[in-house]
């Protein structure tokens, strides 16, 4: 990107500290932070990342929403005291809702770009190392799984074997190994043939350390940078399945389920059901789309999703 | 060129062989025979048995795979023995609309897109291009259902313009003059794609801003609407041409959802019912077709790059 800033402040040599560490010799990864730092917004998202976490899974410590026993003589209730945020149609409580469902949503969001990325670093090293005809084998595999269209098949197994949490992530995750592996794959590929790895060999460096020591932290970057994408990517697909009504089951609820339920009442003009809901779906994605982007600026990788 | 294209082709012909197998498998073990659904969810083992022997499906999957690809070469995509009719005869119905819906969204996404990536990149962070980076980053981050039923509250109830619901014709014809039932579910698809491909844009029209013929162009005095049209649009869009052919599977989600939302008898529709009523050879038909869709999509935008792209066609 041409429009980013210079990273490092001008070298001013009067001011230098004689000897020592000087500013700009520092590792890659601070040099990337102090970046990352630098932009509001990336800093926006994770506060707003962190902020759904600690809602999420400490809020219901202290908020104590009715959320598992139906209370028909609290039903579509407008936000009051008690219920800041309404009750749906079975009588829970939206709020005590929204934190449960964002449990499900997360963690299936997190689970999957974890699993997604492990699957996808292995074969990618695995393929970028290797080489020859296995490389050629597994990147076939990725074009064929690339080709058919995720929510399909999501669909179809959800149906099939029902879904929970770590089934979906599962599923997903199995899905979306496919980006992260041929990245690292490319990245690999470049990196062995870099001059510090060549210089690494000659050294006597086992293959071992080769990969621990300078492949795998020199390919972080992309991962890094793909699973902040994979999780809001998971968060909409999981959603989606939700809406369609093939996604968690009851007392399991995600954010997905929670505004398919809501949709019904949408001309009765009961807003708390729809819209806090929709707001959070949006907010956490776009705040993990904003730290993936920030990341990349910072890390500098040639990954073009913008 | 003419050695790149046969490779290109050879490489789509793997993958949709690739395809196939997957997808079959898929159907294989999840669903190895119908005879429960011909049969009846109280027929016996024996007669279940029976009816496999005889239809084939007792054979190895292998053996099965060959005459569903048979089959599938002569147009026969399987038998929903739950609607009673061919899968081919299902999506005969019903692909038109469908085609129609996707169609006119990417049309609509292409023509809206790419003026504004190539505007938000030439005034680049001027108050228009970060009022359109934050709707495109607000309507990118939104679930497909969530953005149709926003506009289904504002444009269908709120301000009755238009119908909440598609156009139920079954005529195409009829669908595509239908402007009243047909604008939100185009809109909804076409806000979708927009928010992808003008943030796109906008990032390769930057690139291509900073390269030296451009500073070239300028430097020997071309009028800046020159650089612009002749060397800034025409560069930039070339990689917009792949991203297109790669973002098939995520129209195709999207037309699902769409056409689930606003009750609209396409393809989209017909996967979704499908699901609810488990029907296993439309959906594994339908996923298929969509992969097949995709392959040849993403090689359409290939040979269009080396048709379009002086650098690939020589080299």
């Amino acid at each position: 990107m041409t429009s980013v800033a210079p990273s490092l402040p001008p070298l001013d040599i009067t001011r230098a500290p004689e000897g020592g560490e000087i500013g700009p010799i520092q590792s890659g990864w601070r040099l990337a932070a102090r970046e990352f730092a630098k932009n509001r917004l990336a800093i926006i998202g994770l506060a707003i990342l962190v902020f759904f976490v600690i809602f999420c899974f400490l809020g219901p410590l202290i908020y104590h929403g009715n959320v598992i026993n139906s209370n028909l003589a609290a039903t579509n209730l407008p936000p009051v005291v008690g219920h800041p945020l309404g009750t749906t149609n079975q009588g829970f409580d939206e709020l005590g809702l929204l934190m449960t469902g964002g449990q499900a949503s997360l963690e299936v969001g997190f689970c999957a770009a974890f699993i997604g990325i492990v699957i996808g670093a292995i074969v990618g090293a695995v393929a970028g190392l290797v080489g020859g005809f296995i490389d050629s084998i597994l990147m076939r595999l990725v074009d064929v799984f690339l080709s058919i269209p995720i929510l399909f098949v999501v669909l179809i197994i959800a149906v099939r074997y029902g879904a929970s949490v770590l089934g979906l992530s599962a599923i997903i995750g199995c899905y979306t190994w496919l980006v992260p592996a041929r990245l690292v794959r490319g990245e690999v590929l470049t990196l062995r043939e870099r001059d510090f790895v060549a210089a690494a060999r000659i050294a006597g460096a086992s293959r071992r350390r080769l990969i621990a020591r300078h492949l795998i932290p020199n390919a972080l970057g992309v991962m890094i940078v793909n699973v902040t994408f994979n999780v809001a990517d998971a968060i909409l697909l999981v959603a989606a399945l939700g809406y369609l009504g093939f996604g968690l089951h009851y007392p399991t609820q995600d954010w997905g389920d929670m505004l398919s339920n809501g949709i019904q009442y949408m001309q009765d003009g009961y807003w708390w059901l729809v819209y806090p809901v929709g707001a959070c779906i949006v907010v956490v994605v776009m705040a993990c789309n904003l730290i993936g982007d920030a990341l990349r600026d910072s890390l500098d990788v040639r990954l073009r999703r913008r | 060129m003419t050695g790149y294209l046969i490779r290109r082709i050879g490489a789509s012909i793997v993958v949709v062989i690739g395809v196939s197998i997957f997808v079959f498998l898929l159907l294989h073990i999840i669903y190895p025979s119908p005879a429960i659904d011909v049969l009846g969810p109280r027929s016996t083992p024996v007669a279940i048995k029976a009816w496999n022997k005889a239809h084939g499906f007792d054979r190895p999957w292998i053996v099965q795979y060959w005459s569903y690809i048979v089959g599938v070469l002569h147009g026969n995509l399987g038998y929903s023995y739950k609607l009673n009719q061919s899968v081919a005869a299902l999506f005969n119905e019903r692909w038109a609309r469908s085609a129609y819906l996707s169609g006119i969204s990417l049309v609509l996404a292409i023509l809206i897109a790419f003026p504004v990536g190539i505007y938000q990149a030439v005034r680049r962070n001027t108050l228009g291009d970060n009022i359109v980076t934050s709707l495109a980053f607000v309507t990118y981050a939104m679930p497909v259902f969530f953005l149709a039923l926003i506009l289904i509250q504002v444009f269908a109830l709120s301000l009755p313009i238009f119908s909440f619901e598609a156009s139920q014709s079954t005529n195409v014809l009829y669908v595509m003059g239908d402007w009243h039932a047909m604008t939100l579910p185009v809109a909804t698809l076409t806000l979708i794609s927009v928010a992808s491909y003008s943030r796109f844009m906008r990032s390769t029209a930057i690139d291509t801003l900073a390269q030296d013929y451009i500073k070239a162009a300028r430097a020997k005095g071309l009028p800046e609407k020159l650089v612009l049209w002749r060397h800034l649009v025409r560069n930039a869009c070339l990689p917009m041409v792949t991203l297109i052919g790669l973002s098939i599977p995520f129209l195709l989600a999207g037309n699902l959802i769409t056409e689930s939302v606003f009750n609209y008898q396409g393809l989209g529709f017909l996967f979704y019912t499908s699901l609810t009523s488990v029907d296993y050879p439309v959906l594994l038909a339908y996923t298929l077709v969509g992969a097949i869709l995709t392959v040849v999509g993403n090689l359409v935008a290939d040979i269009a790059l080396t048709v379009a792209d002086p650098r690939i066609r020589l080299a």
